[in-house]
């Protein structure tokens, strides 16, 4: 058990590393740019819109997580995230005492539609980026069949979580790193976890072993959504109503999936980690930061934020080859 | 160096999994063949050769995206930049001609051209960085968006010359019992028949040994990042011709090609193709963009907002693909 583990764990380290050396470089870099500018990446505002920025994605990337190391994808986090935001704010009405039935109506709904992306794929089985597509497509449709603007209203309590911060952390930073710290405790230790690993690196070999692995990916995308869930909460507490295109405007499905894999998580599934997600949506953040510091076009910032997803990408495979080769030599 | 596969995949797939499995193209005919006759009840007139030939204009480009995508597909790789080197396209032939006529076929090879080089770069970067082609060509899509945006200013330049876009709008009139001709429909009709040889050539069975089992075909022999990288070059080149036909017909803004990478993977799995490479046919795929295309018409003939419609064209798309999956399975 603990060489299986150890084999686990070594090209998810290995990987995690590279995007968290990556970050420090930029970081680094980034911040004497900017000082050269006559700015600071430092500065108190700068931070926190930063934190601000990486929250909602990161809490979606943490939830493709799942997916992606499970060897699924979810394309329709996009659509649930502008649907949950919808559900919140025309929950709450603007009341108080109504925050909690919308807490549970978005959780139910996005739980719901996870159940329903697993469901299509495990048991139709249907192509995780077909089925998930077809679902964001059916939700876009409900929504822009249903909306035409913004609707409903948070209570200025529920504002809290989209405002409030700690010292210079936003508490939306916050959630996202609690949630990301359950995630990778549920990856690293529980059963659940382990059979997600398994069934991500040979779907076949994790069912002959054991693994439920209709399950397991039925649970997977049930947690996903639920995440993109929770980052429709934040961002209907953020924009203080609920936005039809705000998922989709984000481009929360496509930059989760580059957040993931930016953070070393292998497309193909079964090897990764929370951990390199979460260095991920940093560094795609600093990015952020630094070209809004440097006043860069906007635009251009699209371009680099494609060159460094892809080169990240070309590193970690390029490393990966060389250790395989190295490997068989002294084998 | 060619191989040959001792048998198609194809029909070894089609063996195995009988006429109804994955890969087979009778679910998307008989598809295709039901949506017809509701057209055709709904518009008797949908019959006549001329509406019968401006239907088939209008479908064109995304059938040539489709069969572009087909290629990359089979290969078991992706190309999710097709929808935004569609839009940089027409941006980029918009700026270049600035309504000048003469400048219209050197800046229509340019437009070939620049689709060529962006499958180029999708298919080195593919295959010789190793880079999934799902993140190669999400990151060239990010790429392509943003260096339009950034080149433009943030909204289109320039005109496009009535010459660029006759090859979209205009036909060969004053053909007996047909009227007009579109070059659309004729550009389609070249470029399938170009795309059936391609695949009865050594090339396509290649493809399809690679996409069917990448290690296998290398151990027989096969270039596979060869074939691999052609894929993406064609499926470049396809989206530039897709990009000169919908100049035509639209206008120029950035939402040209909003969208149409998924509507074109859409479009060939729905033609029985299957993600992940090996099975499935590049006629498949094109009748599967036909049927998007008729879908989209009959919803538009029975009054189905535009809003709605994503909604009815997602839970089609989920039916087909299911019924094609469970077939497989039985």
């Amino acid at each position: 058990m603990t060489t299986l583990s150890e084999t686990l764990r070594r090209p998810r380290i290995d990987s995690t590393n590279g995007v968290w050396l990556a970050l420090g470089m930029t970081l680094i870099i980034g911040g004497i740019l900017v000082a050269t500018d006559g700015g600071s990446l430092f500065g108190q505002n700068s931070t926190v819109s930063l934190l601000q920025r990486a929250a909602g994605l990161g809490i979606v990337a943490v939830g493709q997580t799942f997916a992606i190391l499970a060897g699924s994808l979810d394309l329709s986090v996009a659509y649930v995230i502008s649907l949950t935001s919808l559900i919140a704010a025309e929950t709450m009405a603007g009341s108080d005492g109504r925050v909690l039935p919308a807490i549970l109506a978005v959780v139910a709904v996005s739980g719901a539609i996870g159940l329903v992306n697993g469901l299509l794929i495990t048991k139709l089985r249907i192509n995780a980026f077909i089925a998930t597509l077809g679902v964001g497509l059916l939700i876009k449709g409900y929504l822009e069949q249903g909306y035409a603007g913004p609707a409903g209203s948070v209570p200025v309590s529920f504002q809290h979580l989209g405002y409030d911060r700690v010292g210079p952390v936003p508490v939306a930073f916050l959630l996202f790193i609690g949630v990301a710290a359950v995630a990778w405790l549920v990856i690293k230790r529980s059963r659940f976890g382990h059979h997600l690993i398994a069934t991500g690196g040979d779907l076949d070999v994790a069912r002959l072993s054991g693994v439920r692995t209709d399950w397991v990916l039925i649970r997977t995308h049930i947690v996903c959504s639920l995440c993109a869930g929770i980052a429709g909460l934040y961002l209907a507490s953020r924009l203080g109503a609920g936005a039809p295109r705000v998922g989709a405007e984000g481009g929360y499905d496509l930059e989760s999936i580059a957040a993931v894999v930016l953070g070393g998580t292998v497309l193909a599934g079964g090897k990764g980690g929370v951990a390199g997600t979460v260095g991920g949506v940093l560094l795609l953040a600093v990015i952020d930061g630094i070209f809004n510091q440097l006043a860069v076009d906007p635009f251009f910032k699209q371009v680099v934020r494609g060159v460094v997803i892809v080169a990240a990408v070309a590193i970690y495979a390029l490393r990966l080859r060389r250790k395989v080769v190295r490997k068989a030599a002294a084998a | 160096m060619t191989v040959e596969a001792p048998t198609g995949p194809a029909t070894l797939g089609q063996s195995r999994r009988g006429r109804w499995g994955a890969g087979s193209i009778l679910p998307v005919v008989v598809i295709l063949a039901l949506l017809l006759i509701a057209v055709g009840i709904r518009q008797p007139d949908f019959y006549d050769p001329p509406a019968l030939l401006a239907f088939l204009k209008r479908a064109a480009p995304l059938i040539i995206l489709a069969a572009g995508q087909y290629f990359v597909i089979v290969a078991g790789d992706f190309d999710l930049s097709v929808g935004s080197l569609v839009t940089a396209e027409v941006v980029i032939a918009a700026r270049m001609i600035d309504g000048d006529p003469s400048a219209t076929w050197p800046v229509v090879a340019l437009v070939l051209g620049f689709g060529l080089l962006v499958g180029l770069v999708n298919g080195l970067v593919t295959t010789r960085l190793l880079v999934p082609s799902f993140i190669t060509t999400l990151g060239m899509y990010l790429i392509l968006v943003g260096a339009v945006y950034t080149w433009t200013g943030g909204s289109p330049r320039g005109a496009l010359s009535e010459e660029f876009r006759m090859l979209g709008r205009r036909g060969i009139e004053g053909v007996p019992w047909l009227g007009e001709i579109p070059y659309a429909v004729l550009i389609l009709l070249v470029l399938a028949a170009l795309a059936i040889l391609a695949m009865r050539s050594d090339f396509g069975k290649v493809l399809l040994a690679v996409g069917d089992n990448p290690r296998a075909a290398r151990l027989a022999g096969g270039r596979v990042a060869g074939v691999r990288t052609i894929a993406f070059v064609i499926s470049g080149g396809c989206a530039a011709v897709a990009a000169i036909l919908l100049g035509g017909f639209g206008g120029v803004s950035f939402q040209v090609g909003a969208g149409l990478e998924f509507t074109a993977i859409t479009a060939v799995v729905l033609g029985g193709v299957v993600l992940g490479g090996g099975r499935g046919s590049v006629v498949g795929a094109m009748l599967g963009a036909l049927t998007l295309q008729t879908l989209l018409t009959l919803l538009n003939l029975l009054g189905v907002a535009g809003a709605l419609a994503s909604a009815v064209q997602g839970l089609i798309i989920l039916a087909a693909v299911a019924i094609g999956g469970l077939r497989a399975r039985t």
